[in-house]
């Protein structure tokens, strides 16, 4: 086994390959989520079933999502489950103005700074994850298309009802 | 040696494959990219007027997309 430095800097570099390029999976990382006059941590909701949502005004599917979005909250609400949407624009007037033209019942924060979406190594916009009770990211989702919405809602049930 | 060959290769494509996933310009930080005037053609009916004098007077067609032409009556 002479060769055992060079074996474990191949593994080494595969995990971190691995590692960089995946969605991510486990416990959600506890960001803040800071709306418009007050600020939680997302481990604050834990014990409810929580659909994450990161967007930008400039996003076209974005403007899709909000009424599928809003929706959704309003029908399982009552099972104990919340949408937060992030908003990533470094300009908040512009997340402003597309909050008035595509109305949000739901929570939503805003990160200029992109941080949260840098702990959930967001990777398209918008990506959108699912919370379950106990904090852990279920699955995680790229984009939004009218053809996604049966799929993600299936999600939802699926953790509403577990 | 071919085992340290091989080590190299799966170490070079894991690195060309995930190396650049993590570079340049983050999802959320495309806002200027975005925008309309960010875009190869950004002015749709502009570039197709530009289209039809290329092909319908100088007979130049194709790299714009357009074909045929250089009669000057169309």
């Amino acid at each position: 086994m002479k060769n055992r430095p060079l074996y474990l800097l191949l593994l080494v570099v595969l995990f971190l390959a691995l590692g960089l390029s995946r969605a991510y999976a486990g416990q959600a990382p506890d960001i803040m989520i800071n709306t418009d006059g007050q600020s939680l941590h997302l481990s604050d909701l834990r014990g409810e079933v929580i659909y994450l949502d990161f967007w930008a005004s400039w996003c076209v599917p974005c403007r899709e999502s909000f009424p599928w979005m809003n929706e959704m909250e309003k029908k399982y609400a009552d099972k104990g489950f919340k949408v937060i949407a992030i908003n990533l624009d470094e300009d908040k007037s512009l997340a402003d103005a597309f909050l008035t033209r595509y109305s949000a019942s739901f929570k939503v924060g805003f990160d200029a700074s992109g941080r949260s979406a840098e702990l959930f190594r967001v990777q398209g916009m918008p990506s959108s994850y699912l919370i379950d009770r106990q904090g852990n990211v279920v699955s995680s989702h790229i984009g939004f298309r009218q053809k996604d919405m049966q799929q993600l809602e299936a999600g939802i049930k699926s953790l509403i009802t577990r | 040696m071919t085992l340290k060959v091989l080590c190299l290769g799966i170490l070079s494509v894991s690195v060309t494959l995930a190396g650049c996933s993590s570079m340049g310009v983050k999802p959320w930080e495309r806002s200027h990219l975005a925008q309309n005037k960010m875009q190869l053609e950004p002015y749709k009916l502009d570039s197709f007027l530009d289209d039809h004098i290329y092909f319908s007077k100088e007979g130049s067609s194709g790299g714009r997309g357009a074909g045929g032409g250089g009669c000057g009556c169309n």
